[in-house]
């Protein structure tokens, strides 16, 4: 927090001191002037973008979950889907991006589609590595209780799973912002990525760097977000973690 | 009443075939409390799995009350080395786990369990997370987790391997009470010799591995026995043959 303050006092210095045109790169104080002054104009586009990113992170979520419990179900399903999840992070979201709006047009379902390709990987791979981490005593002494398969997957193996599933959501809802503004730059009519790609030729760069600022609000809060579901959602994990970090 | 005729067991590794049971046969009558005992790696786990139900033998057969085929899973009383506490529930939630999985309702479970929480020196700690408490107390609540099902063949996996030893002779004496109000069949698997003469009625003895069954050993101490049994002169002539046995080679 301090070095993030003292970084925006120098960068304030630097380009007051050092004559820097406004086009180039504006002081933190004119970014700020301009968001005040556009406040309608950037709200009116982050909405848009949230919508592109809520939208897509839930899409993301459960595709994600479902890939992770087909790829740990069973190892013909492993071995017929992991290598597509693995390869499918392998293609440039942006040589496909512009295909997408062939595909289905302009509208929000393109940008959804790019924050589902980009944000539904980590989730998948933290849920297949949280749903792989059941410890086989767990799964004997349930047996042992008269445990059907689907108990010890309900009982046991999801809830293991969930601290890693949210270690996933937490990345994953934070390139969803980047999977978003992808999706606007190649072809939208809105969205803070259409904002800062349209700013630029105009040389309006202190709201490029309005439009910036606002993004990464967005990310921090969503992160933030997720972080506290997460604590409501694991009471236990999280108490046993204190516990253990005061006890050190 | 449990017989087990002519056990046999092999796991293939990678240097190949590996016996671990070969032709295992013993018997425990309904009520007793019968130690199985052997050195470390000979099979006892692997025994216990089979007769669980967790793991299948290659020959041989288990009978239950006379029943080869009677259901293993969710009927035999199964407990481990490790506590296996679900850190996710209430140490409340998981002494109900049994129950919850054959379908009774969370608050009546609850409220079955809620009756024995004193017994089981689990009372305060209904609504903590299991890594609040001591060993012996989770050991405590994963015997309650067991004996809420009401099953009457109950193996235990040296369930007081971890703990130091106070806390391991206080169970044992808590174990002793228990059983006796209980009045269920026990096996106990363990390595350690006074834990197996103080408990048990009779004791199996082990060989190393391919496992067969050495000797057995009628425990006619008087009951009640305390710690203070361990130093009368019956209980070391009984731990003199067992070691004798052990040490063989
Ligand atoms: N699933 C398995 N695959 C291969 N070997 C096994 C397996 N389970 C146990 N064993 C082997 O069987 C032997 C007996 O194991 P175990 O029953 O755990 O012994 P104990 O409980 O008496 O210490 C050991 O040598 C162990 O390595
Ligand atoms: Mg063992």
């Amino acid at each position: 927090m301090i070095i993030l303050v003292v970084l925006i006092v120098i960068w304030e210095i630097w380009v007051q001191f050092g004559d820097i045109p406004k086009w180039q790169l504006p002081a933190p104080s004119a970014i700020a002037q301009e968001i005040v002054a556009s406040w309608s104009l950037l709200l009116h586009h982050a909405y848009i973008t949230l919508q592109e990113i809520v939208a897509g992170f839930f899409v993301a979520l459960i595709f994600g979950l479902l890939l992770a419990t087909a790829v740990t179900h069973s190892k013909i399903l492993e071995r017929a889907i992991l290598p597509i999840i693995v390869s499918s992070q392998t293609i440039p979201i942006i040589a496909i991006a512009p295909l997408l709006l062939i595909w289905v047009g302009y509208g929000l379902a393109s940008k959804i589609i790019v924050v589902v390709l980009i944000s539904f990987y980590p989730i998948a791979v933290n849920t297949i590595d949280g749903l792989k981490a059941i410890n086989t005593d767990m799964v004997a002494m349930m047996r042992s209780l008269g445990a059907s398969r689907w108990q010890i997957f309900t009982k046991l193996q999801i809830p293991t799973s969930l601290p890693y599933m949210f270690s996933g959501i937490k990345v994953g809802i934070s390139i969803s912002v980047i999977g978003a503004v992808i999706g606007e730059w190649v072809g939208a009519s809105g969205g803070l990525g259409y904002l800062i790609k349209y700013s630029q030729p105009l040389f309006l760069t202190s709201r490029v760097f309005a439009a910036i600022f606002v993004l990464s609000i967005m990310g921090v809060a969503l992160f933030a977000l997720a972080g506290l579901v997460e604590r409501l959602m694991l009471p236990w994990y999280y108490a046993e973690k204190r516990a253990k970090s005061a006890s050190q | 009443m449990v017989e087990v005729n002519q056990l046999s067991k092999s796991f293939s590794t990678e240097e190949g075939e590996r016996k671990v049971l070969d032709n295992i046969t013993f018997r425990v009558n309904t009520g007793e409390f019968v130690s199985v005992i052997g050195p470390s790696g000979c099979g006892k786990s692997t025994l216990l799995h089979i007769i669980a139900g967790i793991d299948e033998a290659d020959g041989g057969e288990i009978k239950i009350n006379g029943d080869a085929n009677s259901p293993k899973l969710g009927h035999i009383g199964y407990m481990q080395q490790k506590d296996l506490l679900l850190p996710w529930r209430t140490v409340l939630d998981n002494v109900i786990l049994g129950l919850e999985l054959k379908g009774v309702a969370k608050l009546e479970a609850r409220q079955k369990a809620i009756e024995h929480i004193e017994t089981f020196g689990l009372k305060g700690f209904e609504n903590q997370y299991p890594f609040v408490l001591s060993g012996g107390m989770r050991q405590r609540a994963s015997f309650l987790r067991s004996v809420l099902l009401h099953q009457e063949v109950m193996l235990l996996d040296e369930p007081f391997g971890a703990l130091d030893a106070l806390t391991r002779h206080q169970m044992q004496e808590w174990l002793m009470n228990l059983w006796r109000t209980l009045g269920n069949t026990i096996i106990l698997v363990t390595h350690d010799t006074d834990e197996a003469l103080l408990l048990s009625d009779k004791i199996y003895v082990m060989s190393a591995r391919p496992a067969k069954i050495v000797m057995s050993l009628e425990v006619d101490l008087p009951r009640p026995r305390t710690h203070a049994t361990v130093t009368e002169p019956e209980f070391a002539k009984l731990k003199a043959k067992l070691l004798a046995q052990l040490h063989e080679k």
